[in-house]
């Protein structure tokens, strides 16, 4: 049964990409812009594995790791091949813990309640407000029409049963450390040209970069590096504001963004930006990659008891998007969104306010909230730094 | 770089050793070619522009600026039919025709809030149409992004590499042969990109790249040469000082602007309260010494789907020191899938 679904899911992973790839320049959306259940997708889906993602951390590395989890839980269900980097945990644990995906019937019978909920609504005929009948209804988290992705359940890992079709590779830096003590990296941190070197060896021995002609089964490496730039990895951008080395995160993208382009595989990297004081750091790395999503998680922060987000987790920043092959990118209507982390589903919706009802509500903090809220509508790459051009 | 270093300021015995033309369009005798839009106001078209009727100026029309010149000529474009090469519509701001191109320019390219990369594919192919030998440091990008976008447009990066119009260098893959391939280095020409592992940061091998490139051969016919870079920014993020990036640009700049007679454009990113204050001083440095800058921005108040931006188009007539102020126009723009649509502020077709 595992093998069988192992197949299939192998199978309409490489169907859906070589569609994608005959389309030639057709563009999709990007993480941020769908339900992150889907995310792992998404980079897939653009028709270039070639993409390299950014995620910037949020506070204390929790949700980022969950989404990082995503990614790979995603390429185990699609049956590609998986490359996992990281100077804190052994990537043998972090393969462990990956959510084990939600099975067909249990995917109907959630969809079923949500559409259940909706058409209740639907039958009432508003009577005060009866000019908004006609809208159409908002969606709250965008969906597509075309099944593209996998569900996860959180409470659960994911079966080795499922794992054991997949060839993963693995770095953990302080095993590569006491195996290779010394070795030669030019002008570069040395723990990122390591990795460098491992990433380019797996890449051409297993003939992702179609330097193997016999291999007719093309297959997507998908590479997860883990709190890149952090001060496990030899770096020390994060911890003082004018680091030995500014460059070498910015030569390890670039040199990765090559390694990328030429071949078939698709890279997150999560990076702790909150952690790191030179911003100007920060602007290159975006500059440089072609997805940048930050987390802001309400963790200990004041927001977390701030009645405008109770539903919500935390909130998503999309700061770019890949613009690949194409003079425009793909962009969603959807620019203010937020996560929350059900029992069982990690989902990203639109940010709506809830109703105001309380008359309890003081002045001073409506037009707190009122300025927070103008705050975040911010486009990708287009911040309303201009709060006053808005107002009236 | 052991010669001496020619001095870089503006004064007017360096100008006129660069020998840059004179922008007074009467002097190439197509006044009537090409109305200039930035003469005064109140002075009528000298000729009408081919296709579409002229309407007389509307009051409205002097005082926003809004030519019906622009008006008509877009219903020229339509009329016309299939795609356009390139942004017709940025042609005729410029003032700019593949026919003619001028010589010895130093174009900026910068974007702020946004990306300013189709301004970069729009010269690549108005150049490759004018039949100018092209050099293009393409660093952020593969070569088949720029292929696929440039066939959109009309041009074949693939037909132009063999022909021997278009000397490409693929930044990406330049810097993985450099890393990764142990033997190159011993064979043939050392890699332009060779700042990044090595310890000394000046740019000498990108600028002999490029001298190599553009340098006539006796048997090439194209027109004059012309240096693309695309992004600058990028050299700083891999570990090039400022100096270094702009000593690159100047000596560019002498031998394709002034002693080939080509024409020289640079994309760079800038933000406005940017902490990264060596991209800023790399990119104030080049305003100041560029002939025309293309400053594109995302909108102060947001992402809209209808208006992607602004483009501030800035002639520097003031370094022609002739006492006249720079010219100064702001456009907006919407990015389509094979065309840029520019109007006028306020004017976009979502509102009118």
């Amino acid at each position: 049964m595992a093998a069988a679904a192992g197949g299939a899911a192998r199978g309409r992973g490489a169907t859906s990409f070589q569609r994608k790839a005959a389309a030639g320049s057709r563009l999709a959306t990007v993480a941020g812009t769908r339900p992150s259940v889907r995310h792992g997708q998404l980079l897939l889906s653009s028709g270039l594995p070639s993409l390299d993602c950014v995620l910037e951390e949020d506070k204390y590395g929790f949700y980022s790791s969950l989404l990082f989890k995503y990614f790979l839980a995603e390429g185990v269900v699609c049956g590609h091949d998986l490359f996992v980097a990281s100077a804190k945990e052994h990537p043998d644990s972090i393969l462990k813990e990956l959510p084990a995906p939600l099975l067909d019937e249990q995917r109907n019978e959630l969809g079923e309640e949500a559409t259940a909920v909706k058409s209740e609504d639907f039958q009432d005929s508003m009577k005060i407000a009866w000019r908004y009948q006609n809208l159409p209804k908002m969606e709250a988290s965008p969906t597509t029409s075309t099944k593209f992705g996998h569900y996860y359940d959180l409470s659960k890992t994911m079966s080795p049963e499922l794992f054991q079709p997949i060839k993963w590779h693995s770095f953990y830096l302080p095993e590569e450390l006491s195996l290779q003590p010394t070795v030669k990296t030019r002008s570069m941190n040395s723990a990122y040209g390591r990795l460098l070197l491992s990433i380019q060896r797996i890449i051409s021995q297993e003939g992702f970069d179609g330097s193997d002609p016999q291999k007719k089964q093309k297959n997507i490496l998908r590479i997860g590096i883990q709190s890149l730039g952090s001060l496990l990895w030899g770096d020390d951008i994060c911890c003082s504001d004018t680091p030995e080395d500014i460059h070498s995160l910015t030569k390890f993208l670039y040199v990765l963004r090559g390694l990328l382009r030429k071949s078939l595989s698709a890279c997150v990297i999560t990076i702790p930006a909150h952690l790191i004081e030179n911003k100007a750091i920060m602007e290159r790395v975006t500059n440089l990659s072609d997805t940048v999503v930050g987390l802001e998680s309400f963790i200990g922060s004041e927001r977390e008891t701030n009645p405008l987000y109770k539903d919500y987790h935390g909130l998503v920043h999309v700061r770019r998007i890949p613009q690949l092959n194409s003079l425009i990118c793909d962009v969603s209507d959807m620019k203010d969104l937020a996560f929350r982390l059900k029992r069982k589903l990690f989902t990203i919706e639109r940010l709506h306010l809830p109703p105001d009802l309380s008359d309890t509500v003081s002045r001073t903090s409506k037009q707190e909230l009122a300025g927070s809220a103008k705050l975040l509508s911010s486009g990708c790459g287009a911040m309303a730094i201009g709060k006053k051009h808005l107002d009236f | 770089m052991g010669e001496d270093k020619p001095c870089s300021r503006m004064n007017p015995t360096h100008r006129e050793a660069l020998e840059l033309p004179s922008r007074n369009p009467t002097a190439d005798g197509n006044a009537g070619h090409n109305p200039d839009w930035t003469r005064s106001r109140g002075e009528a078209n000298p000729a009408p522009p081919a296709g579409g009727a002229i309407r007389p100026r509307s009051a409205h029309a002097r005082r926003y600026n809004t030519s019906p010149l622009l008006r008509s000529l877009k219903t020229a474009c339509s009329l016309r039919g299939g795609s356009p090469a390139m942004f017709a519509e940025l042609n005729e701001l410029l003032n700019a025709s593949p026919q003619r191109p001028e010589t010895g320019k130093f174009t900026l390219l910068r974007d702020t809030r946004t990306d300013g990369s189709f301004l970069v594919h729009h010269f690549l192919s108005f150049y490759l149409r004018a039949g100018c030998k092209v050099c293009f440091v393409a660093l952020l990008q593969s070569f088949s992004h720029y292929n696929i976008i440039a066939q959109k447009l009309g041009v074949s990066l693939t037909a132009a590499e063999e022909r021997g119009q278009l000397v490409f260098l693929e930044g990406l893959k330049s810097c993985l042969d450099l890393w990764f391939g142990e033997q190159e280095e011993q064979s043939g020409k050392p890699s332009p990109l060779q700042f990044i592992s090595k310890s000394t940061s000046d740019l000498k091998a990108l600028f002999d790249f490029v001298q190599v490139s553009l340098t006539p051969a006796s048997s090439d016919s194209w027109k004059g040469p012309v240096l693309l870079v695309d992004d600058l920014s990028v050299l700083l993020s891999l570990g090039a000082t400022p100096v270094a990036v702009l000593d690159f640009i100047h000596y560019c700049r002498v031998v394709v602007c002034s002693q080939l007679k080509g024409n020289i454009v640079v994309l760079v990113h800038s933000n406005e309260d940017s902490e990264d204050e060596e991209n800023e001083l790399v990119v104030n440095s080049l305003c100041h010494h560029s002939d025309l800058i293309l400053w594109v921005e995302g909108l102060a108040t947001g992402f809209c789907k209808d208006v992607h931006g602004q483009i501030k188009i800035t002639r520097r007539v003031s370094l022609e020191l002739t006492g006249e102020q720079d010219v100064v126009q702001i456009y907006q723009y919407k990015i389509q899938d094979k065309n840029v649509t520019f109007f006028a502020r306020g004017l976009s077709a979502a509102v009118l």
